[in-house]
């Protein structure tokens, strides 16, 4: 007989439970076959989640003086707050209520009326168990540090910083180039508006700069994480600009002394270039120039120095070195952004063979006024205009061989190539698309203007391009091999140029930044938020948030609208001062504990330390998301999870067991003896 | 290193020269090949479109032969493409379908054989020469370099077909014959239509639907100003051979471009004699071709002479390893 007082709340969840469960069974069984677990009283309401079913609960606890509540309803996910909640009003800890899920786990995945509801009948009883076993918890309080880290300087990372430094708090925004701006900065327009992208994004870049809550990082990347919400230190590498930045004035005469000349493959996409000491572009924030050592003839050969020659104010340095630099922040959020799907990898589209195809962050370049063509729309040769132009949509996107996802923007931005090109060339344009993806405001409304210009669309996927021509009128043209799948027919469309709209792809060292910063990565490399709906800026990882294409592709209002959200977040965080973390956590008994470190680096949260004086590890309660990794792997049983010991988690599996199946009562087996 | 043969009903009779070829060329590299005894044809193309079950026994009474008779390895080698790619799709379909795999088996049980599928690695002639021989063991024996040798690499649709795993090229753009031709000091012109289709046995069922996917190929290597296509197949080299003069009838062209096997090359720039190589049983005849080959390297156009002020840069593309 136990001596604990259990109610047992079953929810209808409306029809959601009840519609395949039979709730009152559930719980006219509960308060007769569990009485001697201690169940005392069990009801069923239509929604226990109401303000009247949570007031049931309160009641019950003060009249019936229960020293446990169970309630069999959703996914502790969304209401276990909720319960916990109503628990504490009714006078009890907290953490002494137990969630079992008898709709995700029960209703909503099975229909046999009769079966459902012996299981859930099995998994009330396993909760009923369990909660005889929890212990009065306390959450775990910590200040929040008011500094925030910002990881990447691109739109949604300027925005976020914005949203903070206005707010009147500290922001540190590190961008591992040498300016803030990130790929808008290398647009020329921006869709469905056609606003120049430099007109909208400079006068940010300008406010980050000046900002006096803002400490600009740039050509700085991040090498190290410790601490927990609330009291992240942070170990930023700022690399060597071998430019003093208190005496530059960014005239940029450095620039124009410079011997070398090299090709941008970063801000230029490869299609113009850049020299040895270099700004990527006039606007740059802030304005100082690095130099590339990697091309900078001094650095190569020791001789040379033009820059620091002609520099008026001797701000050049060749003795620079990087500096380390520690920071202390309370939040963290990541805006790191995309790498375009390198067109190289099929070949069969010929770029980087066939002179004339383009990626479409190459044609932004071009089509850009600060560009390398000044905004003229040209062939490779830097002057013949095309006559006519192809543009190919979904290349590497939504294609099994590279990415299976739909990079969201690329139909978008072909529309805008077709547009830019009708306008300045009177080209004529064939786009090839698979399925014309336009959601969103005003969007398909400038999909009926670009199709009202004139140009042709052919849905379609390409074969090939080729300047294999095979039939009059296609020589010394670069021939479209595609199949039409309106008219189910192959067609070969001679033009003069292709755009490759190629697709977005997570950076490159995205699995190491993510690994980095104690977060998760899906297989395709994208950061996981902690809900795709509910809490799309949010990690799992408390403290750290991410915003923009970082967490999959994304255009620029959907970036800037994260960049808020995540800075919405973080300004919830430093005005609570002080945050509670849940005390589920995992703990080491010490004199167990054999330093083995077996679970040292299994932690996804790096919340494990291992002391190698005392050859014991401890865990940071701040950092431990209760995930029980490292309890299950313990071989000396030295770790305990709260809410999950083996006390808890053996005594479910009894009350699970105690509900005979299809007739026949399961049993725990005896354990076999040598 | 030591191969299972399969030669394949062309290589005993119009490709011989590949045969010889070949043969002549392992000595220099040596390879062994051990033809597998008593084989049969590999079906070609028309088994495979009136009855599958039949061509699928076919093809692996080759493959349950080789599995008895391969003693070092179970490594077996095509040189024809259509025959690499049936014995290769048979061995992986039967792996993929025990059914199909059970079927075949009750055929072959009839002549007392069984093949366990996967138990024999088909692998193309070509395929050998890059990976188990590799560039580096071909250039130490190239003695009379191709210099000035315009030559277009020809690989065809089957030689590096999609689709099967494990496929040594890329498929849609293979690259590696060019490298091997380079090797030998060729020099290798751009050929878009590399893995395009020669048209195979259409030359029997629709002249002019092969016809014009001979010009297609022969116009595309003209265009690029080659002096010689080189092949991998000896369906490919039949085909764009023997009917040079058809096409030339038919469209009023006058093209006289030689097509040769890549083993005949690397025989030549190994300084093998041409009469070891098969030389002599083509329709378009070689020597002028072969007489441009000079003994000096052409001069390597000067890197930093760029094409015009204006001229945007190229993107830049991986350094080949």
């Amino acid at each position: 007989m136990s001596k604990e007082r259990i109610g047992v709340y079953v929810c209808h969840c409306g029809s959601n439970i009840a519609g395949v469960v039979d709730v009152a069974e559930v719980a006219r069984w509960a308060s007769e076959a569990l009485q001697d677990d201690g169940v005392v009283v069990a009801r069923d309401y239509k929604f226990m989640c109401s303000s009247l079913g949570q007031e049931l609960i309160e009641a019950d606890i003060r009249e019936q003086g229960l020293t446990r509540v169970v309630v069999a309803a959703c996914s502790p996910h969304l209401h276990e707050h909720t319960f916990r909640k109503a628990t504490e009003r009714g006078g009890l800890n907290p953490y002494l209520c137990e969630m079992v899920s008898i709709r995700e786990q029960v209703s909503w995945v099975h229909t046999d009326r009769h079966k459902a509801t012996e299981k859930a009948k099995a998994l009330v009883a396993g909760g009923v168990e369990r909660v005889v076993h929890h212990e009065p918890l306390e959450p775990i309080r910590v200040p929040i540090n008011e500094a925030t880290l910002v990881v990447g300087g691109g739109i949604a990372g300027i925005q976020a910083a914005l949203e903070i430094a206005d707010s009147g708090y500290p922001v540190y925004l590190v961008e591992r180039e040498p300016s803030i701006g990130g790929h808008m900065a290398q647009f020329d327009k921006t869709f469905p508006t056609l606003d120049c992208a430099a007109c909208i994004l400079t006068p940010k870049m300008v406010s980050v700069g000046d900002h006096p809550n803002i400490t600009l990082l740039t050509w700085s990347e991040v090498e190290q994480v410790d601490g927990y919400v609330g009291n992240f230190e942070v170990t930023i590498r700022k690399k060597a600009r071998y430019v003093n930045e208190e005496l530059c004035t960014g005239c940029g005469i450095c620039e124009e002394k410079c011997p070398k000349r090299v090709i941008d493959n970063v801000y230029e996409a490869g299609l113009g270039y850049r020299k040895a000491v270099y700004r990527p572009f006039p606007q740059a924030v802030p304005k100082y120039p690095v130099i590339d050592t990697k091309n900078c003839i001094y650095f190569e050969r020791g001789k040379c120095k033009a820059c620091q020659i002609f520099c008026p104010t001797k701000a050049i340095d060749f003795e620079q070195e990087d500096q380390i630099i520690q920071v202390k922040v309370g939040n963290i959020i990541l805006a790191t952004g995309y790498d375009l799907f390198d067109a190289r990898r099929i070949p069969q589209l010929g770029y980087g063979r066939l002179a004339n195809v383009f990626t479409s962050l190459e044609f932004e370049r071009m089509c850009n006024a600060a560009g390398p063509t000044n905004g003229e729309i040209v062939l490779r040769d830097g002057v013949t205009k095309p006559q006519s132009v192809a543009i190919i949509h979904c290349v590497g996107s939504r294609d099994r061989n590279y990415n299976n996802y739909c990079s969201v923007i690329c139909c978008m931005s072909s529309l805008k190539f077709a547009h830019l090109v009708k306008e300045r060339t009177g080209a004529e344009v064939y786009n090839f698309y698979i399925d014309m993806r336009t959601a969103f405001k005003d969007y398909d409304e400038f999909y009926q203007k670009v199709l009202s210009e004139g140009t042709h669309f052919i849905r379609g996927r390409v074969a090939e391009v080729t300047d294999a021509a095979r039939l009059p009128g296609e020589e010394g043209k670069l021939i479209v091999q595609c199949e039409d799948t309106f008219i189910g027919k192959q067609r070969r469309i001679p033009v003069d140029m292709v755009i490759l709209s190629a697709g977005l792809e997570p950076r490159r060292d995205a699995k190491e930044v993510a690994k980095k910063f104690g977060i998760s990565c899906s297989a395709d490399s994208w950061f996981i938020e902690k809900h795709p709906k509910l809490d799309p800026v949010a990690t799992m990882t408390e403290g750290i948030f991410i915003a923009g294409a970082c967490q999959g592709p994304k255009d620029i209002p959907a970036s800037v609208s994260q960049g808020a959200a995540a800075a919405a977040r973080v300004l919830s965080h430093i005005q609570q001062k002080e945050l509670s973390l849940e005390p589920v956590r995992a703990s080491v008994i010490e004199e167990k504990c054999s330093g083995c470190r077996i679970c040292n680096g299994l932690c996804p949260f790096n919340a494990i330390i291992f002391h190698e004086d005392r050859r014991v590890t401890e865990i940071n309660p701040a950092l431990c998301q209760g995930c029980g990794t490292c309890v299950a792997a313990c071989p000396s049983g030295a770790i305990t999870g709260t809410q999950f010991s083996n006390e808890q988690v053996l005594a479910q599996l009894e009350g699970l067991l105690k509900i005979p199946v299809n007739g026949s009562s399961a049993r725990l087996p005896e354990p076999e003896l040598a | 290193m030591m191969y299972g043969y399969y030669p394949g009903c062309s290589l005993e009779k119009n490709a011989i020269a590949y045969h010889q070829s070949m043969m002549a060329v392992a000595r220099k590299l040596n390879l062994e090949f051990a033809e597998i005894d008593d084989w049969n044809c590999c079906g070609a193309t028309e088994y495979f479109s009136l009855e599958l079950l039949p061509a699928y026994a076919l093809v692996s009474r080759n493959l349950a032969l080789a599995q008895n008779q391969l003693k070092n390895g179970r490594q077996l080698v095509a040189p024809c493409s259509a025959c690499f790619v049936n014995l290769l799709k048979t061995d992986r379909y039967m792996a993929r379908s025990p059914e199909l795999a059970r079927q075949v088996n009750e055929a072959l049980a009839a002549g007392g054989l069984h093949y366990e599928p996967g138990s024999v690695e088909v692998r193309h002639l070509l395929d050998i020469i890059i990976n188990d021989v590799g560039y580096e063991a071909v250039a130490r024996q190239v003695v009379k370099p191709l210099y000035n040798l315009r030559v277009a690499p020809y690989y065809g649709c089957l030689t590096v077909r999609p689709g099967l795993e494990k496929s040594f090229d890329n498929p849609e753009y293979p690259t590696s014959l060019d490298r091997l031709l380079d090797t030998l000091g060729a020099e290798v012109v751009d050929f878009p239509l590399k893995a395009h289709c020669c048209g195979g046995h259409m030359t029997q069922i629709s002249e002019d639907t092969a016809l014009e996917m001979i010009r297609r190929l022969l116009k595309n290597a003209a265009d690029y100003e080659a002096d010689v296509i080189v092949t991998v197949c000896p369906m490919c080299q039949l085909n764009l051979d023997a009917y040079q003069d058809s096409v030339n009838k038919k469209f009023g062209t006058r093209y006289r471009i030689p097509v040769l096997y890549f083993t005949q090359l690397m025989g030549l720039a190994f300084g093998l004699r041409p009469v070891e190589l098969g030389f002599g049983k083509e329709f378009v005849s070689p020597t002028l071709a072969l007489a441009k080959i000079g003994a000096e390297p052409p001069p390597r156009p000067s890197k930093k002479a760029r094409p015009s002020r204006d001229a945007l840069p190229m993107p830049e593309m991986p350094e080949e390893e």
